[in-house]
């Protein structure tokens, strides 16, 4: 089985609400991931286009991804390196999108107790994720179903179907 | 023989897809698809480079539908890229039904009858929920979730709770569908729907016409639901037919309504009382009476969208307007949100009355709404019939959108300031 625990990861604050014309904002649309990359969040958080690094989670209040069905706003997340995004809820729409992109979104109903800036872990009992905090403190979050975590796995639905293709 | 299981509208439509007797509330099942759609930006453009690195086809060129609207008309050479591939691949995988350039998916889907009663569709654009109008079980996916449904026919759901939002009485004349959807996404959020299924029913939903049901339905999804449902009656049958659906294929539309002793969450409105409703810059759930609005002064007041610029609407800012001309200040846009529904427009004066009162005319699409092309300017200060105004949605941070209905938009411009159109309609 795949290892999906992480540990030190950089935490980015972001509020409620955080939409998907945030995400992938609409004048960059027409382009691919790099250049919506460049503007993701510059609507709300202008520094983190320019200071994310692989391995950072975004950690939200609720209702994360909102919005419109562009998948480009869970995709280029994946672009970015994002290990994972940590909310108490995600639109459902986003959350079907993120996991046929490979982005693996834990729903951890304590997440306002994340701090900017800390470093965070996240270990799997079975199906269950749990973030570790700096100092210990574990969050748990909400199961997530196998099939969900095979696409995770994979990198995404694409590459999966590619992997179940009859030869 | 067994008693039959009491099933939720919901549940009955997921069922039928998924080949079973009844489905429980919160189990995956996987449903046959019986109609794809997807635009410009969400499908052959992000599809075909998936579909061929797969080595694979699309599972029932029959069960799909690309209608041309994002994009449309291009604004510039990038847009024309997009435009071009969607043309090119219709033809190269010899796709029957495309609509180019002829008004916005959600609309032009059930104008050109390919919605039925009892259907399971998926849609890739986020307010597929529209679909729901017509009794069927439609709403949107992403474009990598599409590639899977145009190789299997299938996908997945979790059989949803319902949530019946029962509306009793009658709107007051210059008060529409669009008052009661920013009114409940006011009360319950933009993620209030969980993810389930909402469904409208009471009296003053069934004196809605199709048109004002596709309003409810389509903003189910700023409400967060999956599906937005109305259970089909005669207005719908009527619709129907009226757009060349064969009535052999309407037969047994009956059946696919909530059972009473379902179970359900209820929740009770009377439209009788209801104000028309402003959601204030940046988010649909900031709702409140259009009275509290009377300082804002728009300078451009725009009737556009699959939500806000149908026949309908047209005709609702029309009986605004008729023989007066917007404030000085104003710049008043339409664009309606179909040729065909332009063309009725056109011959019932309609119009001619928009253009009469200053309003300039933009092509069918999708226009500022989804902020693809062309946007508002810096600081604007923006009334629209639309569905979202998110902080940089339909222009630069700094431009202001409240959200209103056709009536309220229109009665704006007039006045120059935000207002109540029962005032006007008076």
């Amino acid at each position: 089985m795949t290892n999906r625990s992480f540990d030190n990861a950089r935490v980015w604050r972001m509020g409620a609400d955080v939409d998907t014309d945030a995400l992938a904002p609409g004048a960059y649309m027409k382009h691919g991931l790099e250049v919506i990359g460049w503007h993701c969040l510059e609507a709300v958080r202008s520094d983190f286009a320019s200071g994310v690094r692989e391995g950072d989670v975004i950690v939200a209040e609720a209702n994360f991804g909102i919005g419109s069905s562009r998948e480009q706003a869970a995709g280029v997340l994946r672009h970015l390196g994002l290990a994972a995004v940590i909310a108490p809820s995600y639109s459902g729409l986003y959350f079907r999108n993120a996991f046929n992109l490979g982005l693996l979104l834990l729903t951890c109903p304590d997440a306002d107790k994340i701090e900017e800036g800390e470093r965070v872990g996240v270990t799997f009992e079975g199906d269950t994720p749990v973030v570790i905090r700096p100092n210990g403190q574990p969050l748990a979050c909400a199961a997530i179903p196998e099939f969900l975590m095979d696409m995770v796995d994979a990198g995404g639905l694409l590459p999966l179907l590619k992997q179940r293709k009859p030869a | 023989m067994s008693a039959a299981v009491s099933q939720t509208l919901a549940q009955k439509l997921i069922a039928r897809a998924s080949g079973r007797a009844h489905v429980a509330v919160g189990e995956v099942v996987t449903c046959k698809v019986d109609l794809a759609m997807f635009h410009d930006s969400s499908g052959p453009r992000r599809l075909k480079p998936m579909l061929d690195e797969l080595g694979a086809e699309i599972w029932d060129k029959n069960k799909v539908v690309l209608v041309l609207d994002h994009y449309v008309p291009a604004q510039d050479a990038d847009a024309q890229k997009i435009i071009q591939i969607a043309r090119d691949t219709a033809k190269q995988w010899k796709l029957p039904h495309v609509i180019d350039s002829e008004g916005i998916c959600h609309v032009v889907l059930p104008e050109r009858g390919h919605l039925k009663p009892g259907m399971f569709c998926v849609g890739g654009d986020s307010h597929s929920p529209t679909g729901g109008a017509f009794g069927c079980y439609m709403f949107g996916i992403g474009a990598t979730e599409m590639l899977g449904v145009c190789v299997t026919g299938q996908i997945w759901v979790q059989v949803p709770r319902t949530l019946r939002m029962h509306w009793s009485g009658r709107l007051q004349r210059g008060v529409s569908a669009k008052d009661m959807m920013l009114h409940m996404v006011g009360r319950f959020g933009m993620n209030g729907g969980q993810y389930q299924a909402v469904e409208f029913a009471g009296p003053a939903v069934q004196a809605l016409s199709m048109a004002e049901r596709m309003t409810l339905s389509n903003m189910s999804a700023e409400m967060g639901a999956q599906a937005g449902l109305i259970a089909a009656d005669e207005t719908t049958l009527k619709y129907l037919r009226g757009v060349g659906v064969d009535p052999a294929h309407l037969t047994g539309s009956e059946q696919w309504h909530t059972d009473e002793d379902a179970e359900f969450e209820q929740h009770c409105f009377d439209a009788c009382t209801l104000s028309p409703q402003v959601a204030a810059p940046h988010s649909p759930a900031n709702t409140r009476d259009v009275g509290e609005f009377a300082d804002v002064q728009p300078n451009i007041a725009y009737i556009g969208a699959c939500t806000g610029a149908k026949l309908e609407d047209l005709r609702a800012a029309a009986s605004v307007l008729k023989g007066q001309r917007v404030a000085a200040g104003v710049q008043l846009m339409v664009a309606p949100a179909s040729a065909r529904e332009q063309a009725q427009a056109t011959q019932e004066g309609v119009m001619q009355t928009l253009l009469d009162a200053g309003a300039t005319v933009l092509p069918n699409s999708c226009g500022a709404c989804a902020g693809y092309g062309a946007t508002f300017p810096e600081g604007s200060t923006v009334i629209s019939t639309t569905a979202r105004n998110f902080k940089g949605r339909m222009g630069p941070a700094s431009v202001n959108v409240y959200l209103a209905s056709p009536y309220t938009v229109a009665a704006s411009a007039l006045r120059g300031r935000i207002s109540d159109a029962r005032e006007v309609l008076a």
